[in-house]
């Protein structure tokens, strides 16, 4: 309804010029204050009513108040919060450097991948072989493998700390993926870029180092942002191999209160940081639709 | 560099640059090149026509071992190009080729194309790859374009700058495959200039083109292709006035038909 009214307007506009074949270009610039904000104003006021609505159904029900008391209970977050947000901290930065982990092992990986020739060949068996294995196991199985399996061989000169062993095992799940999203990137890449490359004498690997690769990373970023999202909540798995995380902290708190604040309060930490990135995410990969738009014309 | 020659003067005493012995090339079970033979000499301008699918764009890719073969052999100054006599980039330096969707690297800027294949192959100082990457520029009136992106440039520009790429190694040889293909016409005198102006300079080329005008100026000698073999060649003048073979004059005639000659 509100979305009929600017196109309404603009027809208006333009009714004294000749008829075009495709849709009138927006004319910006000539809309009145109520083009432009009237519609703007009924969208905001058609969803605050709805939400509203929808908070006097829920607060309304029989079973609220125990509900607010178990889950939304401002006492409990206030408390369980310092130790909430520790774990967070810590399951931020187990993400910020697994990201970096990540997108060079990836890198590794799908350049293994993409190598041909004898002299490659056990290379680039070696990274199918991975790529295949890693990307077919729960990461959640990983996590557990790694974080309690290794540090129980307790094999001398490997650090033994379980947040280590956490991250290492969602660093190898996670660049299996990457390494696909890096190889679709380099499989875009016109083949004619190869041929040039190639006949300029570049060997494979600089090939992919020079011409390859910088295009292939332009084109997947948007895919790898969302992979990096998917990460930052996949962080909290290493709750379960024992290490204080957000998820963890809440955990200890609800098993001592019986009280599921803290679990809230977690999820709205983390909300704090992957909604943004998911924004982000958005952004680049508008950009980079556009880009691609330019490119064609 | 040498002055072009006149055509009465390059008979025996000029050596052979190019020489391609019974080549044949099969993509899978398709026979694609049927025992090509060819000699270029140096200095010399080569015009490959034929059909399109004829195998005109193969035989250069051959030449530059983009593609292998499956027989024959192809001689640079006399010395066979499949062993070890150049090496990799020995052949590369030697031979440089450009293609009909000029392949320059979007993500670097015109310098840089230039630069990479001297500096990262050949072990060229960048101060002085650079240097001569601005000097050719400016040899063929481009020197603006140098800090300039390949999307900020028109097709032709593009394609001078992917001409100036393959010259960067001072190759011996320079392969050119339809590089006006790609082009609007209004773009294409600016390419054929500069091989006009590298043919003056006694740059040895073999040129695949649809522009049989351009040919009949610019080739010392002309190869009709067809279906991968070499039907017949001659100088200009005389292919393209009375082909020997019928299937050159009907393949001219339909160039006719479509107004490119
Ligand atoms: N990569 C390839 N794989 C299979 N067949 C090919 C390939 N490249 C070219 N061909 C075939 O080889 C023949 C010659 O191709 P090409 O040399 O490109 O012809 P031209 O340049 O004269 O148009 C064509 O029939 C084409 O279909
Ligand atoms: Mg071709």
């Amino acid at each position: 309804m509100s979305q009929d009214q600017p196109a309404a307007g603009r027809a208006a506009h333009v009714s004294g010029q000749p008829e075009r074949a495709g849709p009138a270009p927006p004319a910006r610039q000539t809309l009145s204050f109520r083009e432009r904000y009237v519609p703007f104003i009924v969208s905001f006021l058609s969803v605050a009513i709805v939400f509203a609505l929808i908070a006097r159904v829920v607060t309304a029900a029989e079973h609220w108040p125990r509900i607010q008391l178990q889950f939304f209970n401002l006492d409990a977050m206030v408390e369980a919060f310092p130790a909430v947000l520790r774990g967070f901290l810590r399951n931020m930065r187990v993400w910020f450097v697994s990201l970096f982990a990540i997108a060079i092992w990836a890198l590794i990986l799908a350049m293994a991948r993409s190598l041909s020739g004898p002299l490659f060949a056990p290379l680039k068996v070696l990274a199918i072989l991975y790529i295949d294995l890693l990307r077919g196991v729960p990461s959640l199985l990983l996590v557990l493998l790694f974080g309690f399996g290794v540090p129980a061989l307790q094999l001398r000169g490997l650090p033994s700390s379980n947040v280590f062993w956490g991250s290492v095992a969602l660093v190898m799940g996670y660049s299996a993926y990457a390494a696909e999203v890096y190889r679709s990137g380099m499989e875009a890449v016109h083949d004619g870029q190869r041929a040039a490359a190639k006949a300029l004498g570049l060997s494979q690997i600089q090939t992919l180092r020079y011409a390859i690769v910088p295009q292939a990373v332009r084109n997947v970023l948007p895919a790898l942002l969302n992979l990096a999202v998917a990460l930052q909540k996949d962080v909290a798995l290493l709750s379960v191999i024992g290490v204080r995380d957000a998820v963890r902290e809440a955990q200890i708190y609800t098993a001592r209160t019986f009280n599921y604040s803290s679990l809230i309060a977690a999820a709205s930490l983390f909300l704090l940081a992957t909604v943004p990135m998911a924004r982000l995410t958005d952004y680049v990969a508008r950009k980079d639709q556009e880009r691609r738009l330019q490119r064609t014309v | 560099m040498t002055q072009h020659s006149d055509d009465s003067n390059r008979a025996a005493p000029i050596p052979i640059r190019v020489e391609i012995e019974n080549l044949t090339k099969y993509y899978g079970k398709t026979l694609v090149l049927d025992s090509v033979n060819l000699q270029v000499r140096e200095h010399e301008v080569i015009c490959l026509i034929g059909a399109s699918g004829s195998g005109k764009s193969t035989i250069l890719r051959c030449i530059t071992r983009l593609v292998p073969y499956d027989h024959g052999v192809i001689r640079l100054d006399g010395m066979n190009t499949d062993g070890a006599s150049f090496g990799r980039n020995g052949l590369a330096k030697r031979i440089g080729i450009v293609f009909q969707a000029f392949n320059l690297f979007p993500h670097i800027n015109v310098i840089d194309n230039i630069t990479l294949a001297p500096c990262k192959v050949h072990g060229v100082q960048r101060k002085d790859a650079e240097a001569h990457a601005e000097e050719l520029l400016a040899l063929f009136g481009m020197s603006e374009f140098a800090r300039s992106y390949p999307e900020q440039l028109s097709g032709g520009q593009q394609q001078r700058v992917a001409i100036v790429r393959a010259l960067a190694t001072n190759p011996e040889v320079l392969l050119l495959d339809e590089v006006t293909a790609a082009l609007d016409p209004e773009l294409i005198g600016g390419v054929l200039r500069i091989i006009r102006d590298l043919r003056e300079r006694g740059m040895t080329m073999i040129i695949v083109t649809h522009e049989m005008s351009f040919a009949r100026d610019v080739a010392d000698r002309v190869c009709f292709l067809d279906s991968g073999h070499i039907l017949e060649q001659d100088k200009p003048q005389k292919l393209f006035s009375r082909p020997e073979h019928p299937r050159t004059a009907q393949f001219l005639q339909r160039i006719i038909e479509a107004g490119r000659l």
